[in-house]
């Protein structure tokens, strides 16, 4: 700790260098926090789901609806449980900014194949008896501040108008991947809403036996292969995983991003260490000649690059994880986004590594100094 | 038996492959508080010969013992631990490190000691009022004089009481006035303090204030 101060006053020669560098790595840092978080929580979304759930689409694209007929004949299928529906309502809270996922669903036949949503007896009945109630995850009622009995207000954009609805019941998800940022609301109000122009965006179909999935997935296909609506029917969990999917390689891209951000700053924070390491040769020089030894200078260097790349490195990760906390808006858009402490201490090791790697040159430098040269050229 | 010992020494620098011998079987002895004056002309060797006996260089033959220390005998982490204990290097520019305040200056060899904070301050003060520079200890090096800046780095040469002190040239870079300040300090430190003090310099007159004057010239030591 004595050293410390020689440490901290040697960081501070050069202010300016040494906070655009700190910042250059806490920007680093923070996007790659930032992106790992979106790649983690695109991984859990892709393998959230159940096997026993089948989610039958249109063929031609999840926005093609699918015939009401479709219902009874799913239902009629050998190993079929239960079948229910939901569309996409697209509608805006204020303004466009607070984005949210809602979905218009058959109440009854939906919430009874959704145990992952827990939901307080006395609110699951309100929220069944009523045509214009919801069901809103915890997450969104803390997110814009929320309380049960609330009335909200969505503009629609596929379905225009404003449309009212009354909270009457909060759900919080079994595992966090399910979300608990989902506004759910019945069916039938929308159906009446635009007087009848409606059908389900898809079916969610149970199975009595997650093992003849496939089979059952064969057959529905098959079964409207030659209809005007042709399906595509998969488990929840592929679906999940191949709407991931639709973004792109997100985790290569985050990967590259991210190996192409730490090399850049592995340059400018070993360029920093470098042009210091150079400045201070006669100094590092009398050092030497005051008896300190090769290894305590290299030590001394070492210390000072990662107190950059920590300090650096703390900034942006602490600031990414305060930015997208639990709760965050992007949680909207990407089911579970939260930047964890995993990824918050794997952000001080990637920053720990940083300062060792563009330290351990300059730091070798000093230790293997050769004191006379450098006294003559101070002398 | 002398404080210093130098048997034999001989020096040869490389330059590529070009051999040039600085000096060959030079023989020295000091006592222990003598203050000699080295003098010689450019290139002799003189800071050769302080740079071998401080232990930042190896001779290529010859034997150097100090206090009885074999310093030729020793291992570059050794020399380190050796000079931080036994030696007080004065330069000729003083080179105090710029970001660091006078106190913190001379406070440099003792953060090499297991001396507490408290003791390390109580030295640090102790050096600093010997060479005068009390009421300035709080000042970076850009804000003292030259002869001011020299004294702290003799504080920092005498902080950790070593058992040489190893001048080079360090009125070089002063006006007659603080040259002379310095040298008064020098002379003060050796009869008061009993420090043993070698001084390489360039300057007659300074050169005069130590008790024996050797020249070095053409590879060859004479008193």
């Amino acid at each position: 700790m004595k050293f410390m101060r020689l440490i901290w006053v040697n960081l501070l020669r050069n202010k300016r260098r040494t906070i655009l560098t700190v910042l250059s790595v806490a920007v680093a840092l923070f996007l790659f926090t930032t992106l790992r978080s979106v790649v983690t929580a695109l991984d859990a979304v892709s393998e959230v789901g159940s096997e026993a759930r089948l989610i039958t689409r249109s063929a031609t694209g999840i926005t093609f609806p699918l015939p009401q007929s479709y219902f009874e004949r799913l239902r009629a299928q050998e190993g079929v449980q239960s079948v229910s529906w939901a569309n996409w309502f697209g509608g805006i809270y204020v303004n466009e900014s607070n984005f949210f996922a809602q979905l218009a669903i058959d109440h009854e036949t939906y919430l009874a194949m959704y145990p992952e949503m827990a939901i307080p007896d006395d609110q699951r009945q309100a929220f069944l008896n009523e045509r214009t109630a919801v069901l809103v995850g915890r997450g969104l009622m803390e997110r814009f501040g929320w309380t049960l009995d609330q009335n909200v207000t969505l503009q629609g954009t596929i379905f225009p108008g404003d449309w009212e609805f009354t909270i009457r019941a909060v759900y919080v998800p079994d595992d966090p991947s399910f979300g608990d940022q989902l506004f759910f609301f019945h069916y039938d109000y929308l159906y009446e809403g635009v007087n009848g122009n409606i059908i389900p965006g898809w079916y969610v179909i149970q199975l009595d036996d997650p093992a003849a999935a496939p089979a059952a997935i064969d057959r529905i296909d098959r079964m409207f292969e030659n209809s005007s609506s042709p399906t595509k029917t998969e488990t929840e969990k592929a679906f999940n995983a191949g709407f991931v999917t639709m973004w792109g390689n997100i985790g290569f891209l985050v990967k590259a991003i991210g190996t192409a951000v730490f090399f850049a700053i592995l340059l400018v924070a070993a360029n920093t260490m470098m042009m210091a390491g150079r400045e201070r040769i006669g100094e590092n020089a009398v050092l030497k000649t005051l008896g300190f030894q090769d290894g305590l200078l290299f030590r001394l260097v070492l210390a000072e690059s990662l107190l950059i790349t920590l300090l650096g490195g703390a900034l942006g990760v602490f600031g990414s994880k305060l930015m997208f906390g639990p709760g965050n808006p992007v949680n909207s858009f990407i089911q579970g986004f939260e930047v964890e402490w995993s990824t918050v201490i794997l952000g001080l090791v990637i920053a720990t590594l940083l300062g060792m790697i563009s330290g351990i040159v300059p730091a070798w430098q000093a230790m293997r100094l050769p004191v006379i040269q450098a006294l003559r050229r101070v002398a | 038996m002398a404080l210093v010992e130098i048997k034999d020494l001989a020096k040869v620098f490389y330059r590529d492959s070009q051999k040039i011998p600085v000096f060959d079987g030079v023989d020295l002895e000091m006592e222990q508080g003598e203050f000699l004056s080295l003098m010689g002309p450019s290139g002799s060797g003189k800071s050769t010969l302080l740079h071998l006996l401080a232990g930042l260089d190896k001779p290529t033959s010859g034997m150097i013992s100090v206090g009885g220390a074999n310093v030729t005998g020793m291992k570059r982490k050794e020399l380190a631990a050796w000079r931080a204990q036994h030696i007080g290097f004065v330069f000729q520019f003083y080179n105090l490190l710029p970001v660091l305040t006078a106190f913190q200056n001379v406070e440099l060899p003792l953060l090499l000691t297991k001396l507490s904070s408290r003791e390390r301050r109580e030295h640090v003060m102790t050096a600093l009022g010997v060479v005068g520079l009390t009421d300035r200890s709080d000042h970076y090096p850009r804000q003292l004089s030259g002869g001011q800046e020299q004294r702290a780095g003799i504080a920092r040469a005498i902080v950790s009481d070593p058992t040489i002190i190893l001048a080079d040239e360090p009125t070089g870079d002063l006006d007659a006035k603080s040259a002379d300040e310095i040298l008064v300090l020098l002379q003060q430190l050796n009869k008061e303090f009993n420090k043993t003090i070698l001084m390489v310099t360039h300057d007659a007159h300074a050169a005069e204030r130590a008790h024996a004057v050797m020249h070095l010239d053409k590879g060859v030591l004479s008193r």
